[in-house]
């Protein structure tokens, strides 16, 4: 596999374990630039790790990722991350502005505060996804739906080229789910690479021009018109998979 | 009496150079401790604070041992040496085992203070020096702070308090999500380690005055009760220190009282009380505003169902002008009586009903008002079997809760989505007197 | 008997009745309740000594049931306020009855038996004299008679029910669904940690009752998934910290029930690096193993 310096984000031959367990095998693959991709796979495929372990928020037991051919701590700032809504208590008290200047915080000094400029961009974010008269409400008095679009602009402000999104649809109002479409479709036209997690098969084939069929290894990658055919999906959720992890875990045990 | 009086009035007065050391002290302690607790707290690292406290426990006799006096400085960094140990092996033991934090806090806990007490009784044995001093660490005895204990304690206090004002953005962060806080490149280790730094550092100053074993209370509560009465993370950090410092002063006013007397369990007791005042008393979040919210809401829905039901009893004929006896009415509703009769009396003064002799019949506005909560009824269960595809004989119950809540601007959301509909799933008609009047 | 091996014989027997009963706690992350418990049942003790005048075990043991179970639920009740979160709530209740109990004692001091140090450390070195005397005969040290009796209780009581406590520890909702009262069982367990925290308490003092609690179980759990097995070897680990405490304590002089609390810690640790060790090598095994089933099924 030649690997191109200018991907977005290349990940080479990763393997992650919890604990004894390993969830994540071998997977190998390079973002393409200025498209929305979808990753796409059962309960327990390794989805939101996946999107962990490249955020290096988990520790790896084999490969690397870059970032336009630069290990991660490089070039973190060119890179924002959405966590899935649940992973935060939303009844901590801050509002949604200080949640959305959050997302500034990586491009000041630790102990420097905030400017002007600062929170009018969180502001600005804020209004991209409709939230602007929330922007002094305490966050556990949005809805989920709200409460999503917070995190999405806190991403937002980061205004960075890549953006890796967990679940940003789980469990959202209608509103806010056309909110996130517009907002993909936007960072699309900037020539943002954009790499949702998504549950909803139904939807996938629309929402995204990639697809990323992942159980625990990476079944399939490629364009979606490509890669949404019945076959894939029945490797991607089928069984098959029950017997790999079990031989694994057979071998590990002895 | 005259003498509790006495030493009250000269504690208060700070006349005594003594009185005004341990005084500061104990302030700056109580609200170091607050603020710092905030984050903990937040974190829901809120028993740490124990772990670390009795952990701390060998340092202050290792210390003891090879200094041999009871020296301040030399106790506070054996404390911090032994306390911050204590923290790692928290850390090391969760991220290498099966063992959560729970079990992992119980465990460095209590074989620390095991330690520590091995430690003590060493020394008490050996003889190896007066150890009455060190007693007070278990139960802290703020009068026996001196000048020196005292100024050494602000210059840490103060220390962490600036600190916190400082990072408090990388701490708020750190605590909200350290996730995120990772993925935008803010070294989260080291934010935490600094963060638990400062809390041994805390505890370790506040042994003397508070002691191991109740230490942890100046951590946890101060911040629980702030929590109660602001959404703004800056509020309850400041709200938190007050409190601490608060307890901190009555404590100390308990041991220049009676000197014999351990000052941590009265610190605690104190600071108890204003959590009890703030779960109970705090506007929005206390339980008792919420008990008094949860009551207006149901005189409101026992009122809107009196207006349903006399609006229905003359929504056949359209003619509303009936006066109907209160038995009549209380045979419409399965409400209790008593309810029903406040519900009555609160509609009749809100100009939505009128009396005669014990019969009441709806005013023009009680009309419009009774279409508006049975249309919302209707409203909604429409649109709970269009859109949720919910059968008919399911969405009543639903809609019963939900015509309370709806806003005006959720109806018209309503009214536009189902098309402005005439007829509810029931085939009843879905009223709309007042709204035609209205436009 | 010489009064050394009775000095034995209660630090076994309160390490295990402590280790088996806290082989749930840990099981259940529950470990800082008993921690909890453990200070929060002095002002029922205090309160015991006080209506009674005596140190008579029945009333102890009722003080000390209400005030463990009125722990676990005050938390519990905070908790559901959900404007304080769970683990600040028990930090907050069992510190202020812990110092209630404490200030009592300070204010009472002179009618109680009973100091805050003794209340930490425990004084058992001098269970063998403290004798139970029936009709003028006496029968052995009475700590002895008193934990033995807790721990044939909380035998009896996991062996009873140990289908209810095994599944309301690992799966709380499968326990509901097949109509299990899970708060009942929760409740019934803090109930015999109470009792147990209580019998040893006055013998050993708060520090070995917690120590032992939690130790024993956390290094059973650290060997072995199983719950039968577990509950064994955390015996085993009370005896072993029991034993080895009283030996160290010997040496060093010092206390004893601080000592068996040390060589519960180091027991652990041994435990715990073997463990880290055993699943490096594992964890090298599993990709290996990886490797190799991706080579069967890749296409």
């Amino acid at each position: 596999m030649g690997s191109n310096p200018a991907a977005p984000i290349e990940v080479h031959d990763l393997t992650v374990a919890y604990r004894k367990k390993p969830v994540l095998w071998d997977i190998d693959f390079e973002l393409p630039e200025g498209r929305l991709i979808g990753l796409v796979g059962p309960n327990g495929a390794g989805k939101s790790t996946l999107i962990k372990a490249i955020m290096g928020l988990m520790p790896l037991l084999s490969g690397y990722v870059r970032v336009y051919g630069q290990p991660l701590e490089d070039r973190r700032e060119l890179v924002g991350y959405v966590p899935q809504r649940e992973s935060v208590d939303w009844d901590f008290p801050v509002d949604a502005l200080d949640v959305v200047t959050m997302g500034r915080y990586g491009r000041m000094g630790l102990f420097t505060r905030p400017s002007k400029e600062d929170y009018e961009i969180a502001m600005a974010c804020l209004d991209k996804v409709g939230m602007a008269d929330y922007a002094k409400r305490q966050i556990s008095q949005l809805s989920g739906g709200q409460q999503q679009r917070v995190f999405l602009a806190r991403a937002l402000t980061q205004d960075a080229s890549i953006y890796l999104m967990d679940e940003p649809f789980a469990g959202v109002d209608a509103a806010t789910e056309k909110a996130i479409i517009e907002l993909l479709k936007e960072l699309k036209s900037k020539q943002k690479t954009v790499l949702v997690v998504h549950h909803d098969l139904n939807t996938a084939e629309e929402y995204f021009d990639w697809l990323m069929l992942l159980n625990m290894r990476l079944v399939k990658f490629g364009e979606t018109r490509d890669v949404f055919t019945q076959e894939n999906l029945r490797m991607t959720y089928g069984g098959k998979l029950h017997l790999l992890s079990e031989a694994a875990e057979k071998v590990a045990r002895q | 009496m005259s003498e509790f009086w006495d030493l009250t009035i000269r504690f208060f007065s700070l006349a005594d150079a003594n009185v005004r050391w341990v005084v500061a002290g104990s302030i700056l302690l109580g609200a170091t401790a607050g603020a710092l607790g905030s984050f903990a707290y937040l974190q829901r690292r809120s028993l740490l604070g124990d772990a670390l406290a009795h952990s701390a426990l060998p340092g202050v006799g290792l210390a003891f041992l090879l200094v041999g006096e009871k020296d301040f400085m030399a106790l506070l960094i054996g404390a911090a040496i032994a306390g911050w140990l204590g923290a790692l092996a928290v850390n090391a033991i969760t991220r290498h085992s099966k063992l959560k934090q729970d079990a992992a806090l119980g465990i460095v806990l209590t074989v620390f203070f095991g330690l520590g007490v091995v430690v003590l009784t060493h020394i008490q044995k050996t003889g190896a020096g007066s150890q009455a001093g060190l007693d007070s660490f278990l139960f802290g005895q703020a009068a026996a702070l001196g000048e020196r204990d005292v100024i050494l304690l602000s210059i840490v206090a103060v220390v962490l308090l600036s600190m916190v004002a400082l990072g408090f953005r990388s701490f708020t962060l750190l605590s909200f999500d350290p996730g995120f806080a990772r993925s935008i490149g803010l070294p989260v280790r080291v934010l935490q380690f600094v963060l638990t730094t400062m809390i041994v550092l805390a505890v370790t100053i506040g042994l003397q005055a508070v002691g191991v074993v109740l230490i942890a209370a100046l951590l946890i509560t101060p911040a629980a009760a702030a929590r109660q009465w602001t959404d703004k993370l800056s509020t309850m950090v400041i709200l938190a220190a007050l409190f601490g410092a608060l307890s901190g002063l009555l404590g100390g006013w308990v041991s220049f009282l009676a000197p014999r007397m351990p000052t941590g369990p009265w610190v605690v007791v104190v600071i108890s009380v204003v959590f009890a005042v703030s779960i109970l008393f705090a506007p929005k979040r206390g339980v008792i505003s919420r008990l008094r919210r949860h009551l207006r809401n149901r005189g409101k829905v026992a009122q809107e169902h009196i207006l349903k039901a006399m609006f229905k009893s003359g929504y056949p004929e359209r003619d509303w002008s009936g006066y109907q006896h209160v038995s009549d009415i209380d045979s419409m509703w399965s409400f209790s009586f008593r309810e029903m009769a406040r519900g009555l009396r609160r509609l009749e003064k809100r100009g939505l009903l009128e009396r005669s002799d014990g019969s009441y019949r709806l005013t023009e506005d009680g009309v419009v008002e009774g279409a508006r909560v049975i249309r919302r009824h209707r409203l909604w269960e429409l649109y709970l079997t269009r859109y949720l595809e919910l059968p008919g004989d399911h969405v009543h119950r639903d809609a019963d809760d939900i015509e309370h809540i709806l806003t005006p601007e959720m109806e018209a959301q309503l009214e536009e989505l189902l098309e402005h509909p005439e007829y509810d799933p029931h085939h009843q008609e879905i009223p709309r007197i007042g709204r035609e009047a209205s436009q | 008997m010489s009064p050394d091996l009775w000095v034995l014989i209660t630090g076994i027997l309160a390490a295990v009745s402590c280790g088996v009963i806290g082989s749930f706690l840990v099981l259940r992350q529950n470990a800082m309740l008993g921690d909890a418990i453990s200070h929060s049942v002095l002002p029922g003790l205090v309160l015991a000594f006080l209506i009674t005048a005596s140190r008579d075990v029945l009333p102890m043991v009722i003080g000390a049931a209400v005030f463990g179970v009125a722990t676990a639920y005050l938390t519990e009740l905070l908790d559901r306020t959900r404007h304080v979160y769970r683990d600040g709530a028990l930090g907050i209740v069992f510190t202020l009855l812990f110092a209630v109990g404490v200030i009592l004692i300070a204010i009472y001091a002179d009618q109680i038996d009973l100091d805050q140090d003794c209340v930490l450390y425990g004084e058992i070195a001098y269970t063998p004299w403290d004798v139970a005397v029936i009709g003028g005969q006496s029968y052995g040290p009475r700590a002895v008679w008193i934990l033995g009796g807790v721990l044939i209780a909380n035998v009896v009581f996991i062996l009873t029910f140990y289908k209810q406590l095994k599944i309301c520890s690992f799966d709380p909702a499968m326990a509901r669904a097949v109509g299990i009262n899970e708060r009942f069982w929760h409740y019934a367990l803090m109930t015999m940690v109470s009792l147990t925290v209580v019998a040893a308490f006055e013998s050993v003092g708060a520090i070995l009752v917690v120590a032992m609690l939690i130790v024993p179980g956390a290094t059973a759990y650290l060997l072995t998934d199983r719950l039968s097995v577990m509950l064994v070897l955390s015996a085993v680990a009370g005896v072993i910290s029991a034993v080895g405490g009283f030996y160290a304590a010997n040496w060093l002089d010092a206390s004893i029930a601080g000592s068996m609390a040390v060589v519960a810690g180091v027991l652990l640790a041994g435990v715990l690096i073997g463990v880290v060790i055993g699943r490096r090598l594992a964890a090298r095994k599993a990709v290996a193993a990886a490797a190799a089933a991706m080579g069967i099924t890749r296409m």
